[in-house]
């Protein structure tokens, strides 16, 4: 059996990669993209976690994770869709309407 | 393993105040639907109904009051914390309906969904005080953000206000993925998503100490980004001035005060044991967010942006009485944020009339001059922003006394000094509003319009008259959030 420790450190890795991808990207729809990453490794260390421990709370927990994130989805290409329509842009570095 | 279904776990009565908004919620939405060209008279009564649901809701939480119970196997929690934390999500709510039922139809036509939205959003907001599991506490949190990156790009015709909504959804959905990855790191930790069971392993030694460190640093940062503490502050002023004007009085007050109460509870409830891990690197982000907050306000030129950066000062001065640590401090933030609803929302109603037609936001020289040609508007906004700067006898003072206690109640008197010195900074730029009001003289005669309405006027009463009345006669409210959360073994 593969220990626990590894899918921790998998699910970190993939993490921090979605982090990062959040951070550099310009894209919206590909730093969506990436906070989808982020949410699938907090599942796959659920996962992993309630296999260690024997109970089910990590995998009720994934399943919140998975609607929630359905919905965020939703959410957010509608918004991004109200944008585009205005402004013809999904590039981030473009948005700077609003600063001092 | 318990195998059979116990059905009288499932007391509903707790969940009771939240129940009868979402159902409140289905009857805006069903009106809406009645609504056509030729006869739009059912989206007119969407504000009223959504106002009506606000009102029973809190008289059912009135009446559920004085309880202590749990529900679902431990999941959530009615204590007296909650509901005071009802009361608080229940006022900004209505007031924030109150500053939209002439606002909102001027951007929007879809009312009857903002209404809806609004009221799930307080039902989320509810539950986050609610919530005594940390999936509980995932779902309250997602419920009441999603609702409001819809209604922070409400509207549509304005590229300011879909890139306010952009910007609050890119830097939520990032920020509730460092959430879902401190639970989940926490319960790799203890092998248990609720608080009694995190306490429990905590207190017996058997947690993995690094996973539970790295689960707590990495909850608090998401909780950061909700309650706009510095370094996770960026999006707060962005946000605040693009967002449709009583979208921002709602949530700037209705955000805070939910992603506080649940902090508090997670922080005092779930991980007491953990108190020397978190208690100094709260206290330091406090005295950042203090700074920035109240530094970056000094320099604003428009009013939304200057009260999102107080509204970043505000989390500052409330999280020093969670760095305290002590049990106090979490009455004290209720009752602070109590007063901050009437405050806050009051000092935005006023800016939401100064605004233009179009621009949703109002510059501080739109502000010079008000004592001459709007005595009434002036005199209200000084009152909100003596409140805010926390001058006695007004709320905002004795809500500060109460937080700079429970700091020192923790220990951390210097934490508390540097709150008092911050406070005094904080000072000049409310002071220089009513400077601008009573000693300048108006910019632009020709723009000296006010957008006032009945429903505005309501609101601006209720504001004015709870910051001068609970600051005024504070004991009793103090009494209604003193010893209000249930805690561990206590």
């Amino acid at each position: 059996m593969v220990p626990t420790f590894y899918y921790l450190i998998l699910s970190a890795v993939l993490f921090t990669i979605g982090a990062v991808g959040v951070l550099t990207r310009r894209s919206i729809l590909i730093i969506f993209m990436c906070v989808e990453l982020m949410l699938n490794s907090v599942n796959l260390t659920l996962v992993a976690a309630a296999r260690q421990w024997g109970n089910f709370n990590g995998h009720i927990f994934v399943f919140m994770i998975m609607a929630v994130a359905a919905a965020e989805v939703a959410v957010g290409l509608a918004i991004l869709i109200s944008h585009y329509r205005l402004t013809g842009s999904t590039d981030v570095s473009k948005i700077h309407l609003l600063k001092w | 393993m318990e195998t059979t279904l116990d059905l009288s776990t499932l007391n509903l009565a707790v969940v009771l105040p939240e129940l009868t908004l979402i159902v409140f919620a289905i009857l805006v939405m069903a009106a809406d639907v009645f609504a056509t060209p030729k006869n739009p008279a059912p989206r007119q009564w969407t504000p009223w109904i959504a106002l009506a649901g606000v009102v029973a809701a809190a008289i059912v939480n009135l009446s559920v009051s004085g309880r202590e119970v749990t529900l679902f196997q431990g999941a959530a929690i009615l204590d007296k914390f909650a509901v005071g934390l009802n009361y608080i999500i229940l006022l900004a709510t209505g007031l924030g309906i109150l500053l939209s039922v002439k606002y909102i139809p001027r951007i929007n036509k879809q009312v009857g969904e903002y209404y809806a939205l609004t009221l799930l959003t307080a039902t989320g907001m509810m539950m986050m005080g609610a919530a005594l599991d940390l999936i509980t506490l995932f779902l309250a949190l997602e419920i009441f953000s999603l609702a409001l990156y819809i209604l922070s790009g409400l509207n549509r015709t304005s590229p300011r206000s879909t890139e306010a909504a952009i910007k609050y959804f890119l830097l939520g959905a990032f920020s509730s993925a460092f959430f879902a990855y401190g639970g989940a790191l926490i319960y790799a930790g203890t092998g248990t998503t609720q608080y009694y069971g995190i306490a429990q392993v905590t207190a017996a030694g058997l947690a993995n100490t690094p996973l539970l460190y790295a689960g707590i640093a990495l909850l608090v940062a998401g909780f950061g980004f909700k309650v706009s503490l510095v370094p996770f502050h960026s999006w707060t002023p962005d946000v605040y001035q693009g967002a449709p004007t009583p979208v921002t009085a709602f949530m700037s007050v209705g955000t805070k005060a939910a992603a506080f109460a649940a902090f508090f509870r997670v922080m005092l409830v779930a991980l007491p044991f953990s108190y020397g891990a978190w208690s100094m690197p709260l206290a330091l982000l406090a005295v950042i967010t203090m700074a920035v907050g109240n530094f970056a306000a000094l320099q604003q030129r428009s009013l939304k942006r200057m009260l999102a950066y107080s509204s970043i000062a505000h989390a500052g001065y409330i999280l020093t009485a969670l760095a305290g640590g002590a049990a106090e401090g979490a009455d004290a933030a209720l009752f602070y944020l109590f007063t901050y609803a009437f405050m806050n929302i009051g000092a935005f109603a006023v800016v939401m009339a100064l605004e233009e037609m179009g621009a949703e936001d109002a510059m501080q020289d739109r502000a010079k001059g008000l004592g001459k040609t709007h005595p009434i508007m002036a005199f209200l906004m000084a009152i909100f922003m003596f409140g805010l700067s926390g001058m006695p006898p007004l709320a905002g003072f004795y809500g500060k006394v109460l937080l700079f206690e429970a700091a020192v109640a923790g220990g951390m008197i210097w934490l508390a000094i540097a709150a008092v010195a911050f406070t005094a900074v904080g000072a000049v730029y409310y002071l220089r509003v009513i400077a601008n009001m009573y000693f300048a003289d108006p910019v632009d005669e020709s723009a000296d319009e006010v957008n006032r309405s009945l429903p505005l006027d309501v609101g601006l009463a209720i504001a004015v008259a709870g910051t001068i009345l609970v600051g005024v006669f504070p004991g009793f409210w103090m009494n209604a959030f003193q010893q209000s959360m249930a805690l561990f073994g206590g």
